[in-house]
């Protein structure tokens, strides 16, 4: 090869770096996630969920979880409230305000089960849902009809969510993890009533799911939803738009061809 | 006539120099497909560009209906095929009627025609010939000369109708004291909607919300949705302490729990939207707030009274169960609720 030219990479060249690069941080995460399997309120994970409320929660939340100014005591709201609150990006707090918005979350899974594991330890509470009532393969139907009884006033009768009073309202629930849906019915987290077990069953709580993740999953038999908030959005595309039509057609009749 | 009836204002008489003039009709204007056979043919190519569109249309619709077809279960092909078929087929329709409109608007002779209206009133020589008629017709049957006849004929014309307004009275059951009572009697167990389960007071921690039908309601057959719709109560417990509870009231709640009429005392609708912190019950109709806390008063919106408390007890078991029913109607307010 003459070495007065320039270096010319063979057309392979990329696809193999890109190839190595994929299999080097593939088998990296894969290692990393390995190690990550610790028991659930383990002393180690205790102290190292500790270590994280000191520096992160404390300040609002009190040194031992007791509560303090700007924000309530943590004793006895359980594993599933910290894994909701900070699972969803809710916590840690940005501004005080009538709601707390789900933002991107802040910490790693292993970190927040750390962190639920330690509130877990100062008193008892709604513990992290069993899996089993995870699974989207409830009565969809029964699902349905305590959704409406229970839910539907203010999340929508298909979840869409809805205005409270003084600026807070109920959030959407599409794309809410069932985990995250389950944690919100037994915790009640901000303005949201509780749910327990002997309101609404854990097979209850898994017919909800199944139903909300059915109409998440399935389009609307109607048509488009316009975002299925209710009568006076649809009433208000209907008089903006079918009356404008109506009116355009109108003139148009009227209007002396030129 | 008085001086001071003539001296109205001269802006305010008919000067009959000054009346608007009939402008008549405006001179007739060529339109670009009258001057230009190149418009005319253009115009022409439209009309029948919107004819094709419409059988495109009809098409469409043929093709929905069998490319989407309705089978067993699936509601998605439901979707499918009513949004072809209606679009396919108000293609076809509004392709004639716009197809229609513009071949009038643009090809057909638009000259300006006036009709004259023929006059209201009728010539002097029917009217008379009317009155004559009329005359001739009292004369003969002698009704203004029979009064018996003409009165009873009065008396049987105004009796007529009121089978008919008797008849109203079968519409439906007298309403009775349906309004002022519900389901609930003192020791009906509180139970969940749907299921009728009973519920523990050790069952409603702190925060819960329970929404709540008398026990025996979801067994009913009959007039089983007008039970609920009066019957229908919203279960809370909030935290000890945060209760203001009037001393004749005092003992309606249970350690904090509380029971409510669901039913919103504006217009109806359930009010079950309750926020945990402020206590706060808002319907989503038109936004009544009630203080829980405060025996449901009223803070915001609409609605006139507060929802009416149901007096609750623990029964040997440990069940929530009613005093007594209601002490006030629920529900909307009507005339003579307090009687």
């Amino acid at each position: 090869m003459n070495s007065d030219k320039p270096l010319h990479r063979k057309p392979w060249a990329a696809g193999l770096v890109v190839f190595f690069g994929l299999v080097l941080s593939g088998g990296g995460y894969a290692t990393a996630t390995n190690v990550v399997e610790t028991e659930f309120g383990s002393a180690e994970q205790v102290s190292e969920g500790r270590k994280l409320f000191l520096a992160n929660c404390a300040s609002c939340h009190g040194t031992n979880g007791e509560g303090a100014i700007g924000g309530p005591s943590l004793i006895g709201v359980g594993a599933a409230s910290v894994d909701f609150q900070v699972g969803t990006g809710r916590m840690p707090g940005q501004a005080s305000g009538p709601q707390l918005y789900k933002k991107p979350v802040q910490f790693t899974e292993e970190q927040i089960l750390a962190m639920a594991a330690y509130v877990a330890s100062l008193a008892p509470g709604p513990a992290l849902p069993d899996p089993e009532f995870l699974r989207t393969d409830g009565d969809v139907e029964h699902g349905g009809e305590l959704f409406r009884i229970n839910c539907a006033m203010c999340h929508n009768a298909v979840g869409a969510g809805g205005a409270l009073t003084e600026g807070k309202f109920a959030p959407a629930l599409d794309g809410v993890t069932e985990k995250h849906i389950y944690e919100a019915m037994v915790t009640g987290p901000q303005n949201m009533p509780v749910f327990n077990d002997a309101n609404l069953t854990p097979e209850d709580k898994k017919d909800i799911i199944s139903y909300l993740k059915y109409v998440e999953n399935n389009p609307s038999v109607g048509g488009f939803a316009l975002g299925s908030v209710g009568p006076v959005a649809e009433g208000l595309f209907v008089w903006i738009f079918g009356l404008g039509f109506i009116i355009a057609i109108s003139v148009w009749l009227g209007a002396k061809a030129n | 006539m008085s001086e001071v009836e003539k001296s109205y204002s001269p802006g305010l008489a008919t000067n009959i120099e000054k009346a608007i003039q009939d402008p008549g009709v405006e001179p007739h204007r060529l339109r670009m497909t009258d001057k230009s056979e190149k418009h005319a043919k253009n115009a022409e190519r439209q009309v029948a560009f919107m004819f094709l569109l419409s059988i495109v249309g009809a098409i469409i619709a043929v093709w929905g209906f069998f490319a989407f077809p309705i089978s067993g279960g699936d509601l998605s092909a439901t979707r499918n095929n009513s949004l072809w078929m209606g679009l396919g087929m108000s293609l076809s329709l509004l392709g004639i009627g716009f197809g229609a409109v513009h071949w009038a608007k643009t090809l057909m002779p638009d000259n300006e025609i006036t009709e004259e209206r023929h006059l209201a009133r009728s010539s002097d020589e029917n009217r008379a010939a009317a009155v004559e008629i009329i005359k001739l017709a009292d004369g003969e049957s002698g009704f203004t000369r029979r009064k018996l006849i003409r009165r009873t004929m009065y008396g049987a014309l105004a009796f007529l109708p009121i089978p008919a307004v008797v008849i109203f009275g079968d519409l439906g059951p007298v309403v009775g004291d349906t309004l002022k009572r519900t389901m609930w009697k003192a020791g009906t167990r509180l139970a969940k909607d749907p299921t009728g389960i009973p519920i523990k007071a050790s069952e409603v921690t702190v925060g819960s919300v329970f929404h709540v039908i008398p026990e025996g309601l979801a067994e009913l057959t009959e007039h089983k949705l007008e039970e609920k719709a009066k019957a229908a109560v919203l279960l809370v417990r909030v935290n000890p302490g945060v209760l203001n509870e009037a001393p004749e009231k005092a003992g309606w709640s249970y350690d904090g729990i509380v029971a409510y009429s669901k039913i919103c005392t504006h217009v109806g609708c359930p009010v079950a939207l309750y926020e945990q912190h402020t206590h706060h019950l808002l319907c989503p109709c038109h936004q009544s707030t009630f203080d829980l806390a405060d025996h449901c008063k009223v803070v915001f919106g609409p609605a006139a009274r507060p929802l009416p408390q149901l007096p609750i007890a623990v029964d040997a078991e440990g069940y929530l169960i009613a005093q007594s029913d209601f002490l006030e109607p629920v529900g909307p307010t009507f005339w003579d609720m307090r009687k």
